[in-house]
């Protein structure tokens, strides 16, 4: 079973179109790979339906990185 | 045998998967109708072409879909390339699906009674005119007892908070319905709109859907949410000729949330709640 954070790797890099080689736990959706609003909110719907998690509006603006989405997800998600 | 086989249709403002107009055209194709599409352009700098890519997820692979191709509505030359590469590649068609809306984030976000003058004119002009502007634009392709279909929402017909400035543009749009049924009555082309519950869409996401889709769950008579695939089927029920003779209607795909004139079951809650 792939860990969380390969599992949000992949998500991010079918969404976004860049390399899993590029992104770590520190890569910024915006600053790094360019994410525009529409992205980062397709992106989110994603990692909902992916982890069957809900991620409200409130906490989604917080998650700005990689590794901040793998912390919501543990803390929160049924991981299954 | 499909209930579109033979058909041909213009759809526009698929976004991705989660779009109604997704499943609506899905649904179409499987149907049998042939279709053209029409999304929002990438910006020039977006070497990834990431909306031409979310498009061609529907479209790439199956033999019913014919061409896709960029429109901006606030442009009338870009809508005229459409029915251009209409014409050119199905000749007349029998449906028109408008599935097209914005209002900028920072005025969605206010108080109603705040919105811009810029936000209000910029959310009019895409998300009310367009329909004009789509369908005078496509009666030469329209064939006589053609379906034109948009989507909208409740939230033009009755104050719903968080929707805001885009349930005023909804009011704009469901009029609009109503005049242009009237204006292509003539020609039996029938317009209509669907008004679908909330869903999981991008446009959703922007409007709050999150706290509708409980409040439906625990209000609507048939004590649930409405799914993609049911708008699929309503959809395409009033793109079809199963729906001949219905025009200038809001048909509510909402699991009857409408009909109630008080919170109905949901008192039950809002009684334990208060102990």
């Amino acid at each position: 079973m792939a860990s969380i954070l390969e599992r949000v790797t992949d998500i991010v890099s079918e969404q976004l179109g860049v390399d899993k080689d590029k992104i770590t736990p520190e890569t910024s959706f915006v600053n790094d790979l360019g994410a525009d609003s529409l992205d980062t909110v397709e992106l989110v719907m994603e990692l909902e339906e992916e982890f069957d998690v809900n991620i409200p509006d409130d906490a989604a603006e917080k998650i700005q990185t990689v590794g901040q989405a793998v912390d919501f997800i543990e803390k929160n998600g049924s991981s299954s | 045998m499909g209930m579109f086989d033979g058909k041909k249709g213009l759809i526009t403002g698929v976004f991705n998967k989660q779009s109604i107009a997704w499943a609506i055209a899905e649904r179409a194709m499987d149907e049998g109708a042939e279709c053209g599409f029409s999304y929002m352009p990438d910006k020039p700098d977006d070497e990834r072409k990431k909306n031409l890519g979310r498009i061609s997820k529907l479209t790439d692979g199956n033999p019913q879909a014919k061409f896709v191709h960029p429109m901006d509505v606030t442009k009338d030359d870009q809508i005229a390339a459409v029915m251009e590469k209409t014409k050119a590649e199905l000749g007349q068609v029998d449906f028109m699906l408008h599935s097209i809306a914005f209002a900028p984030p920072e005025d969605l976000k206010k108080d109603t009674v705040e919105t811009s003058r810029e936000g209000f004119k910029l959310a009019m002009e895409i998300s009310a005119y367009s329909l004009m502007a789509l369908t005078n634009h496509a009666k030469d392709i329209l064939t006589d007892g053609a379906s034109v279909l948009t989507l909208t929402y409740y939230g033009g017909e009755k104050c719903v908070p968080g929707y805001n400035v885009m349930g005023v543009c909804k009011a704009a749009l469901d009029s609009i319905v109503k005049y242009l049924a009237y204006d292509l009555g003539p020609r039996g082309i029938r317009v209509n709109a669907l008004s679908a519950g909330p869903l999981q869409t991008i446009s959703g996401r922007g409007a709050g859907v999150d706290e509708m889709l409980g409040l439906y769950e625990a209000m609507a008579p048939l004590g649930r949410n409405i799914t993609h695939e049911e708008a699929g089927k309503s959809g395409t029920f009033l793109l079809s000729d199963m729906s001949s003779g219905i025009s200038g209607e809001i048909l509510h795909l909402d699991g009857g949330y409408n009909a109630m004139g008080s919170p109905g079951r949901m008192l039950e809650q809002i009684k334990a709640a208060r102990g």
